[in-house]
This record gives C-alpha cells, sequence and structure tokens, in this order.
C-alpha cells in the first residue's frame, strides 16, 4: 500500500476543517469516542449536527475562536491507500503554517466557497502551491448547497481559476463541486449534483498516480552524519549516513564528493543495517567508499556523470515567514538539507504581488509572509540543483540568528 | 509499478531514521525517552537502525513513576543490555521526597503529571539538549499539532501558538542555552502503523501486550488490574479476565481491554476491528478536560 500526503487550502470559512472531518466520517475513520467528544463540545446547534471542523480543530484557543491556527495532522487509510493530511489555516497571518504543511504534500486540496469564488486567499495558496511545485491540485467548489448546486456557478469558478492556474503554470488541477457539509462528492457521489460526470474526491484521492513524483534519475545524497564505531572487530569503519533524496545509487558507481571535488567509488551500500546492492529515494542509508577521505555533515555524494551545481551565491525566491522583518545585508543561517552555512541576503529584486501576480519593486523591508526575489551569498558553497529541476535538493530555509527561530522558506532558481 | 518503490512502512521508517540521525548530529546531548510502551520499543528498534553497526549513540531515559507492570520493567532492562544502550532511570518517588510534592490520593492514585517534575530535573542533571518521545499524532489532537522538533523553554513549556515553520525534511534545532527541543520521530505513525511494523521486523514485546489472566476491577467500564497502587473501593469486586493492553503506562491509569489474542496477527485483526480509539480505551487520566494534553504539554509534559 502507498502514502498520499495531501493538505486542505483556501480562505478562513471555505470549509477546510469539515471538509476533512466529512472525508474521516464517511470512510468510518472516526472512533466512537472521538465522536462522542465531539458531539460534547458541539453546543448550540440548530440542527443537531455535529460540528466535523473541531476533529481537527485541536487547540483550546481554535476551539474558543471557531478558527484554524496551526496545522493539524489525520491518518486514515482506506484499503487502497494511507493518507495524511495537514489541515492548513487559512487566515493570511498564519501562511507560514500553510507552507509547513504544503511543503510536504503531494496534492493540495484548494477549497471555494461556491458563493464567493476565487478570493486573495484562494490566489495566494495557490501561489504558494505553484512556488513550492505541488504536484497535483485539486480545486473543490464547496458550499454548493448554499447556491442550489447550480452547474452556472460552479463553471463560472472553473472559468475563473483556470486563469490563475493558467497564470502560475498550475496545469494538473482536477475541479469537484462539493458540499463538505452534506457529504455531496466526497466519499459518495452527489445525487444532487447530476451533472457532475467526475469521481467523488475520495475516489480521486485513492486513484491519483504518484508513482512517478519521485525523481529518479538525478542521484543526490547528503550526509547527516559519520558513523564510526571505533570497536574491535569495526575498527576501520566509516559509514556516511544520509537520505538518497533522488535518484538511485549501485555499489560500485563512480561518485564524486561535493563541494569537495573529490572521486571515488562506493564500497558498500546499507540500508537498515544490511547490505545491499542499490538503493534508491527516499531511503535512509549508510555509504561506504573506497578511498580514504575528509567529509563531514552536509557534504554530497553524487554520481560523477550526474552532478548538481556549486556555489556560494544564490539565486533565490524567499517567502518571508517572521514577524520581524528582512533587512537586507542582514546574516543569516542558511539549512540546506543538513548543510548550515552562514549567509547574507544580499540584494532584494522584487517581490511577488498574490493578486495580480505580478513582479512589483520593494520599498524598505520585506515583511511577513511576503514573497520576493533576492540574492544570497553563503560564506562556504552549497551543493544544490534548481528547485523547479529537483525540489528535493533546492529547498532551504533561513535562520535568524539571535532567535533562532526559522524566518525564510527558500527555493534556489 | 517500479522495483525502486518503498510502501508505507518502509516510507515511514525512512523518515523516522532521517530524523534520528538528525538529532545526533545536530544536538550535544540528546536522550531518548524510553517508557517501555511498543511505541518506545519500535523507536529503540528505528535508532538502532539508523546508527548500525554503531550503537544508539544516547541514553535510554526512563521516568519510573513506581507504578509501572513488572513486565514492562524487566523487558526494558532486558532490551538496553540487548542493545548496548546506556539506561538511566530517574524515579518519580525520589522527586516527591526532594521536592515534598503531594502524591495524589484517590481510587487510582496516578503520577502521570508528577513526571513532569522528575523529567525536567532528569533533563538539567545531564543537560539534555534534545529528548526524543515516542508520542504520535493520531493519538491525540493536541499531539496532532506539535512539530517534530518542538523547542522547550527552559520551564520545558510547549507554546502551540508560537511553532517555528518546519519545512520539507528540514529541522532546525537551534536553541538558546536553558532551551530543550523535543523530539518525536514517529510522529506520522498510527497505531495500527506500530503494530504492522513489529509484525514485519519481528519486534519482541513485553507479554502483556498479548492475552493473559488478570485480576481486574471494573471502573465506568474500563477494567484496571488489581495492584498494591489501586485503591479499591468496598463495593468493588475483583473478577479475574482474559486480557491483554494496548498502551503500557502507569497501573494505576492504563486500562486493559478483554481479549482472546495471543500473537500479533490476533492482536492486529483486533486492532483493525475495534471502534475506539487508543487512548480512549486505555487511558483513564484523559477524560478530565478537552485540553488536558495540551494543557500537560504547556507545562512541559512530553
Ligand atoms: N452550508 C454549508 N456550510 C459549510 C460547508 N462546509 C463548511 N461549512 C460551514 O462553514 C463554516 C466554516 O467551516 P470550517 O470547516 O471551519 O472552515 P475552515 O476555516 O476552512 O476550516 C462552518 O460553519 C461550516 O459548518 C458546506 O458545504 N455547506
Ligand atoms: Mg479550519
Amino acid at each position: 500500500m502507498d502514502l498520499l500526503r495531501f493538505i486542505t487550502a483556501g480562505s478562513v470559512d471555505d470549509g477546510k476543517s469539515t471538509l476533512i472531518g466529512r472525508l474521516l466520517y464517511d470512510s468510518k475513520n472516526i472512533l466512537i469516542d472521538q465522536l462522542e467528544a465531539l458531539e460534547k463540545s458541539t453546543k448550540n446547534r440548530a440542527d443537531g449536527s455535529v460540528d466535523l471542523a473541531l476533529l481537527t480543530d485541536g487547540l483550546r484557543a481554535e476551539r474558543e475562536q471557531g478558527i484554524t491556527i496551526d496545522v493539524a495532522y489525520r491518518y486514515f487509510s482506506t484499503p487502497k491507500r494511507k493518507f495524511i493530511i495537514a489541515d492548513a489555516p487559512g487566515h493570511v497571518q498564519y501562511t507560514r503554517n500553510m507552507i509547513t504543511g504544503a511543503s510536504n504534500a503531494n496534492l493540495i486540496i484548494i477549497l471555494v466557497d461556491a458563493r464567493q469564488g476565487v478570493v486573495e486567499q484562494t490566489r495566494r495558496h495557490s501561489i504558494i502551491a505553484s512556488l513550492l511545485k505541488i504536484k497535483h491540485v485539486v480545486v473543490a467548489v464547496n458550499k454548493m448547497d448554499l447556491v442550489e448546486y447550480s452547474q452556472d456557478v460552479y463553471n463560472n469558478i472553473l472559468i475563473d481559476y483556470a486563469e490563475v492556474a493558467k497564470q502560475l503554470g498550475l496545469n494538473n488541477v482536477t475541479y469537484i463541486p462539493i458540499s463538505a457539509l452534506n457529504g455531496d462528492n466526497i466519499v459518495d457521489k452527489s445525487e444532487t449534483i447530476t451533472w457532475y460526470e467526475g469521481k467523488p474526491l475520495l475516489e480521486f484521492l485513492e486513484a491519483v498516480e504518484i508513482d512517478n513524483d519521485i525523481n529518479l534519475t538525478d542521484a543526490r545524497f547528503q550526509v547527516q552524519l559519520v558513523i564510526r564505531p571505533q570497536t574491535e572487530e569495526l575498527h576501520d569503519y566509516r559509514g556516511y549516513a544520509g537520505t538518497v533524496t533522488s535518484g538511485t545509487y549501485k555499489v560500485g558507481d563512480k561518485v564524486i564528493v561535493l563541494p569537495a571535488g573529490i572521486e571515488t567509488t562506493i564500497s558498500t551500500l546499507e540500508a537498515g543495517g544490511k547490505q545491499v546492492d542499490e538503493v534508491f529515494a527516499p531511503q535512509s542509508v549508510t555509504i561506504q567508499l573506497a578511498d580514504d577521505i575528509d567529509i563531514s555533515r552536509g557534504d554530497s555524494i553524487v554520481k560523477s556523470d550526474n552532478q548538481p551545481q556549486v556555489s556560494n551565491e544564490l539565486d533565490v525566491l524567499l517567502c518571508w515567514m517572521d514577524d520581524k522583518p528582512l533587512i537586507p545585508g542582514n546574516k543569516y543561517y542558511l539549512q540546506h538539507g543538513s548543510r548550515l552555512v552562514r549567509s547574507v541576503v544580499k540584494h532584494v529584486e522584487y517581490k511577488l504581488d498574490v493578486n495580480s501576480l505580478q513582479q512589483q519593486p520593494v520599498e524598505g523591508n520585506v515583511k511577513l509572509n511576503e514573497v520576493v526575489k533576492a540574492v544570497i551569498k553563503t560564506a562556504s558553497p552549497v551543493v544544490f540543483d534548481s528547485y523547479d529541476k529537483l525540489s528535493e535538493n533546492g529547498s532551504a530555509v533561513l535562520i535568524d540568528e539571535t532567535s533562532n527561530s526559522t524566518v525564510a522558506a527558500v527555493l534556489i532558481k | 509499478m517500479s522495483q525502486y518503490h518503498l510502501n508505507y512502512l518502509e516510507q515511514l521508517e525512512a523518515e523516522s531514521i532521517y530524523i534520528f540521525r538528525e538529532v545526533a548530529a545536530q544536538f550535544e546531548k540528546p536522550a531518548l525517552l524510553f517508557s517501555g510502551g511498543k511505541d518506545s520499543i519500535v523507536m529503540v528498534h528505528l535508532a538502532r537502525k539508523a546508527f548500525a553497526p554503531g550503537k544508539i549513540p544516547f541514553p535510554l531515559v526512563h521516568v519510573d513513576t513506581g507504578h509501572n507492570f513488572p513486565e514492562a520493567l524487566q523487558f526494558r532492562d532486558w532490551l538496553a543490555n540487548e542493545v548496548g544502550a546506556t539506561l538511566v532511570v530517574r524515579k518519580v518517588e525520589d522527586t516527591i521526597k526532594q521536592r515534598s510534592l503531594t502524591e495524589p490520593k484517590g481510587k487510582f492514585p496516578s503520577r502521570n503529571w508528577l513526571q513532569t517534575y522528575t523529567l525536567l530535573d532528569t533533563i538539567e542533571e545531564f543537560a539534555f539538549d534534545a529528548c526524543i518521545g515516542g508520542a504520535r499524532r493520531d493519538e491525540e489532537k493536541a499531539r496532532a499539532k506539535e512539530r517534530i522538533f518542538s523547542v522547550r523553554d527552559e520551564f520545558g513549556q510547549w507554546n502551540p501558538k508560537l511553532q517555528r515553520p518546519e519545512l520539507w525534511n528540514i529541522y532546525n534545532g537551534r536553541i538558546h542555552k536553558g532551551e530543550n527541543v523535543r523530539v518525536f520521530p514517529i510522529s506520522n505513525w498510527t497505531e495500527l502503523d506500530i503494530w504492522n511494523y513489529i509484525r514485519k521486523e519481528k519486534i519482541d514485546l513485553p507479554s502483556i501486550y498479548f492475552a493473559h489472566d488478570r485480576e481486574v476491577i471494573e471502573h465506568e467500564g474500563q477494567l484496571v488490574a488489581m495492584s498494591e497502587y489501586v485503591q479499591p473501593s468496598a463495593d468493588d469486586k475483583i473478577i479475574t479476565k482474559r486480557v491483554r493492553y494496548r498502551t503500557v503506562g502507569d497501573m494505576t491509569c492504563t486500562a486493559a481491554v478483554e481479549s482472546n489474542a495471543s500473537n500479533l496477527d490476533e492482536v492486529i485483526e483486533e486492532i483493525i476491528a475495534t471502534r475506539i480509539s487508543e487512548r480512549g480505551e486505555t487511558r483513564i487520566d484523559d477524560k478530565v478536560t478537552e485540553a488536558a494534553m495540551e494543557d500537560r504539554k504547556k507545562n512541559g509534559y512530553f
């Protein structure tokens, strides 16, 4: 059985939490005691129904205010697939939490309230989906019950969103008309929305092809730590532990250690403590090399005939995630997988307007939730690919040296 | 499907191993909080794989409430020895004496809440900067919100409104002096994943996870094992039932489930069929308020 990670996004009150509750409820993944707790905390409901959103709004502040502040993760499975859902907050001020959930998603469900149509948050979350290169996008037009299940309303939203998708280069978009509240087209096909010919949401999620999402061509591996047992029988053992983030490696492969640029060959490969002939993404493995080379955490081991870029000047897109503004010229740690280097944001070129999607000049400092194009200079070289080509090796974060906070998502151009 | 395919258990395993290695590399003094339950046993198994052929590069730390199942303690000692790890045991009993804390009273006097004191003292004693815990996000809805690297202040407190963004596979473990990080490598595993993995990897468990006869009393529909720590009332009937445990915590706050499942296949079959959650069925202490877990975490709990 395979695993699909998805996130629900969209503006506040578009029905994200309700949708997840409905998915779990209708697929019988809610257990009795959880349901009882839900019923107990659903007060003052005129129709006596339960508030499915409370299943994921797990913090006291969230329940009190009826909003989602941080991502909640929920788990469920059907006979076909196992799912990890991230329920994201819709408020602009919590966008960084939404990005946290989106960064590991194979698929994003963007909810649109049928009465409101495409709004600013729909665009903002779509931009994030496009920046993060989330492979599959579902636009779920929700609250169809409040627009009398009108096909015209639905079609107009499709036309509007198609424009956004075109601008953003999102080309894998699926549209589904739903009512999360009533369960239309969530697990079962809606009996009311007869004009819709596609699959209900769950069926789509079960079937969407994700096997090809992992790049098996460009082999990338970063050393997390060096394993040196230094016992009598393993006296000379030096294993480089890390994850194959993309591609495959075989014993005997000619490899080059970067950024040092030293060539050698793979002598043994281990996965889970057992020797194997070949490893592949996303396995956690240990590599031994034929030659004794000085290698430490953060170094990359790649194949000699397929090399990433090595540079200490990076063209990047930054999603700024801190309450303190980005001040050009400030120093930050750049963490790229397991490689941590000091860096300085040298120059901010432009910012992306989330509504018009146009490039705009930056006046003053870069504020929370702004997306900007910038140039970063690092104290020592970074071994990377462009995010668009190989996201696994093109992503990083910036860390404030004084507060230790993670302040920006970095997408290397 | 290509030959290069990981099923969901293998994917979860790879992710957890990655996290263990990040902890070992980023922190000076990590510790694995070992409870004796199945989740921490699986964690030890994963840690072993992460650092093979080397040893696990941090100690197993057990905060011993004094209310443990003897079977779990025996197993703990056996396992630590088996994997060649250092075992650190610190007793809630001692903290109660040293700090003259008030023992909880009642029929099922749970020291669950007092564990936090011992834990924080132990963190200080050894200057642990990272504590690896076996909490899973599917267990409880406050846990469903916590990051994998969860920064705690010098009082061990979690601030759910101020969590660091945690993107891709990049874990920021940088902290100020006095702070520490709680790390949850099996965040994304469900109860069923744990059981399926135990079966797949043939991991040994303490015997109480399988059906056995035990003296219990019934309390609000739950079966609580008789032990010296439980204070039954006059009208409680002590009965012998065939039970197994779904979680293993304190004898005073963990309930047994009636079962005939004597091997992993049978246990897994029952878990799949059950309509009650793990905590709901087995924890006596969690029903107090809806925010019980969030409140405890805010105060330094695991
Ligand atoms: N009529 C109707 N109401 C809905 C539907 N989906 C959600 N809602 C309501 O919209 C409100 C916001 O839902 P919630 O799930 O909290 O939205 P979120 O902010 O996107 O997570 C709640 O009152 C829901 O009951 C729907 O399909 N139809
Ligand atoms: Mg919500």
